[in-house]
């Protein structure tokens, strides 16, 4: 066992590399249950997106376009999911479980010729000044735009729910849909457009995963991501700050993990690999004191 | 001239025609009264007004202009604001928030916060904007819509049972400000069927039944009877108590004191509680002040300390529901689908879940379909529910008939004691009026009987003696006979705060 070999700078470096994926589909999902909609398909539609942008890049050699493709195949799966929920009332528990394992199959349809391909290369920005830091420099400031632009979404949302009409709309949209319809707001267009930006913002956090953090094409590649952005955002207790702290720490204890694993410590391989669920959610547990949006998962139809 | 008139307004849904041929006008700064029962269409009317409903024919007209709003926004642009019955209103939100969203173009938060501020001072109405609405009582949620609608500055206010979270002092308050907005020039719509009130505020009276108008009349000179009688189309039965001794004590609450069961629950304060045999004890309150934790409590479905509850000499507070019915204590909850009943579930099935027990309707864990049949039969045919047959789902049936049958499950199972919640709450006037003889028989019968209403009428008809239940304590329980509305209004909590209009007319 070799803990020296553990770079504490690196560590930390690559902890908003592994967690990027999960804050994308995460604060995507907040938004989708604040609407008042649970929809259990992240999975699916992480996996789609990350299908989705690998093809994409490979095939114009830009992994820009690749992350917009992406976002458009996440959203368009999940508006699938919206109609059948929104138009034709299906259970939103059945829907979501069955849009995962539709985008897992899906997915591995389409990523048939991308197997073993390397994705095009995505550049880290190296922020002028502030990157020339010792020690903070590397730790935060020298990273792909993607996490930053995953910081830029979790503030944007913090200030969309609570600065501004469009973000009380939704957030009263989520909390009594009937109320809401009462005073005349569009329940289900809220709801359709909420639930497209999640489809998207799953669809960019797959993405991340194919063009940087791996970056190939594998099939299930996203391996029960999309099932601990879920439980993310139920233990941040639906507020977009509690849920940066809920991604991060699950990368800081997945990066660490391996890290581990590598320095050869005398810990079963499997323990370490459970470690980073076991963490995060024993930690948001104990801090949990959120309350769902009280339509949260309910069917919504106007009695006219 | 006046500002609303509606002509020959017909809606239909499938099955039920809701409003059939209704006309009505109002005139600028009158407080009009719109009576009927439930089901009479008074909701639905209202709903057109405010665009909620498209009316298949008929016309309105606004200040002589046509006027079909296409949805609420368009009636709020035009005027018209409205107080709903079931509140509008979002728990996790603040009172500011919650204003916000009533409003076509709202101002930045922070000048609502001071309008709120400024409106609620100037009629009486104290309320803190930034509060979080779920932690508000049932009154100061009234005060939020109503403040909503004011900050429009409207020419119609509609407001559909307002009344019925209110104690009597906040209903003398709340008058006071509806007279000082007649008397600036907006006009009331206000819908009830609590006769007493519309007497002394309302203008005019429009009366409903079946989605027709069956007559018009000036409130302030009909009895209170004559306008029951026109609203539900006969003559109403008188219940009769008899004037039997009490027996001896059935069940005993000492320092009943529990934690809120949610977040936005209430936390039950030092209860005691003597009921005797034969004894009907009334509990009144305004929602929200701990109803629903004390029946839960009663009935089993919270645990308390053992001893915070005695049946008899036994010590029941630790059992749960079933134990208790075995002991002979029944509870019939307030909301009938879904908590009393199972909506989707038929009759019979709903007849066993609570009859098993004491009605042995099991037998070594296998059912007796043909058993719980009959016990479902006998609940329908005494208790007069209409509905085809045992075999029909508890959705099926309208509210009135549901909670017959709800109530009669538990009479029928000859309680020592029993615990009912809202036991006519949205129930037809004659069907209330059978509700409450059979609770005076059962009691006539030598059982204990505890029921809670918001409804103090009903109270002061039925029960013996009778508490207030406010903030979860409750008041020591006195005689009904020779209890005025003033002293209960006190034993409610008073006013809450709340104060007359200081606006000059």
């Amino acid at each position: 066992m070799d803990l020296s070999s553990i770079n504490p700078i690196l560590l930390l470096a690559s902890l908003m590399v592994a967690a990027t994926p999960i804050l994308l589909a995460a604060i995507g999902e907040l938004v989708v249950e604040r609407a008042g909609v649970l929809n259990l398909g992240v999975e699916g539609m992480m996996i789609t997106g990350a299908v989705c942008g690998f093809a994409f890049a490979t095939i114009t050699g830009s992994p820009w376009l690749g992350f917009v493709a992406a976002a458009l195949g996440g959203a368009a799966l999940s508006l699938l999911f919206g109609v059948l929920t929104q138009y034709l009332l299906t259970n939103q528990v059945a829907t979501g479980l069955a849009l995962t394992l539709f985008g897992l199959g899906l997915s591995a349809l389409i990523g048939q010729g991308y197997i073993g391909i390397k994705a095009p290369a995505f550049p880290d920005i190296h922020v002028p000044l502030l990157g020339d830091i010792p020690v903070i420099g590397p730790i935060i400031f020298q990273h792909d735009p993607m996490v930053y632009i995953g910081l830029a979404l979790v503030a944007g949302t913090y200030w969309f729910l609570h600065k501004t009409r469009g973000g009380l709309i939704l957030r009263a949209v989520g909390e009594n849909h009937d109320a809401a319809h009462a005073l005349g707001y569009k329940v289900i267009k809220v709801r359709l457009l909420a639930i497209m930006f999640g489809g998207a913002c799953a669809g960019l956090g797959g993405a991340y995963l194919s063009l940087v953090r791996v970056p190939q094409w594998t099939e299930g590649m996203t391996a029960g991501a999309g099932w601990i952005a879920l439980a993310i955002v139920v233990f941040a207790g639906w507020k977009p700050w509690r849920l940066l702290l809920g991604a991060y720490l699950f990368g800081g204890v997945t990066v660490l993990q391996l890290n581990l694993q590598a320095a050869g410590v005398a810990v079963p391989v499997e323990y370490l690999s459970m470690s980073p669920y076991l963490a995060t959610i024993v930690v948001l547990v104990i801090m949990s004191s959120g309350r769902a949006p009280g339509s949260l998962g309910r069917i919504f139809h106007a009695s006219r | 001239m006046s500002l609303l008139t509606i002509e020959n307004l017909t809606k239909a849904y499938p099955g039920v025609v809701a409003n059939n041929d209704v006309s009505l006008e109002i005139g600028r700064g009158e407080i009009h009264a719109l009576l009927g029962e439930n089901g009479a269409g008074k909701s639905t009317l209202v709903k057109a007004i405010y665009g909620l409903v498209k009316p298949d024919a008929g016309k309105m007209t606004l200040n002589g202009a046509d006027f079909e709003p296409a949805n609420p926004s368009a009636a709020r642009a035009a005027g018209i604001a409205m107080v709903f019955q079931h509140f509008s209103l979002f728990d996790a939100l603040t009172v500011a928030e919650n204003i916000a969203l009533g409003l076509e173009n709202p101002p930045p938060q922070a000048q609502i916060s001071e309008d709120v501020r400024k409106v609620s001072d100037q009629y009486g109405l104290p309320l803190d904007p930034e509060m979080i609405v779920g932690d508000l009582s049932a009154g100061e949620r009234q005060r939020v819509e109503i403040i909503r609608c004011l900050l429009q500055d409207p020419k119609l206010l509609i407001m559909d049972e307002p009344t019925s979270v209110l104690t009597p002092q906040e209903v003398t308050i709340l008058f006071e400000t509806l007279r000082k907005l007649q008397s600036e020039g907006t006009s009331i719509l206000y819908i009830s069927h609590k006769l007493e009130e519309i007497r002394a505020l309302c203008d005019n009276a429009t009366v409903l039944r079946l989605g027709q108008v069956v007559g018009t009349c000036d409130p302030r000179r009909t009895s209170a009877r004559d306008m029951a009688e026109l609203m539900v189309g006969m003559a109403l039965q008188i219940t009769s108590k008899s004037g039997k001794p009490l027996g001896d004590v059935a069940l005993r609450l000492s320092n009943l004191t529990a934690g809120a069961p949610h977040q936005f629950g209430t936390a039950l304060k030092h209860i005691s509680l003597e009921v005797r045999k034969g004894e009907v004890l009334g509990i009144g309150g305004v929602a929200g002040n701990g109803q629903d934790e004390l029946v839960a409590a009663l009935s089993g479905e919270m645990k308390v300390g053992a001893q915070m509850v005695v049946m008899g000499d036994i010590p029941i507070g630790a059992l749960p529901p079933n134990k208790r019915r075995a002991m002979g204590l029944c509870a019939a909850p307030e909301e009938r689908n879904g908590h009393a009943a199972a909506p989707d579930m038929t009759l019979v099935e709903n007849a066993l879940m609570t009859g098993a027990t004491r009605l042995s309707l099991t037998r070594n864990g296998f059912l007796q379909w043909d058993k719980a049949r009959a016990f479902a039969d006998a609940i329908i045919e005494t208790f007069d529910v209409r509905t085809p047959s045992a075999n029909n789902t508890a959705r099926s049936l309208s509210g009135g008939n549901l909670q017959k049958f709800v109530i009669g499950r538990e009479i029928m199972q000859n309680p020592d004691v029993l615990v009912i919640n809202q036991p006519t709450w949205g129930v037809d006037a004659s069907a209330a009026a059978s509700i409450r003889q059979a609770i005076l028989d059962l009691a006539n019968n030598g059982a204990a009987v505890v029921v809670i209403s918001q409804d103090l009428d009903e109270l002061m008809e039925i029960s013996d003696r009778f508490a207030a239940l406010n903030e979860g304590k409750l008041s020591e329980p006195r005689p009904t006979q020779g209890l005025t509305m003033e002293e209960i209004g006190l034993m409610l909590g008073g006013a809450h705060g709340m104060e007359v209009a200081h606006v000059d007319a």
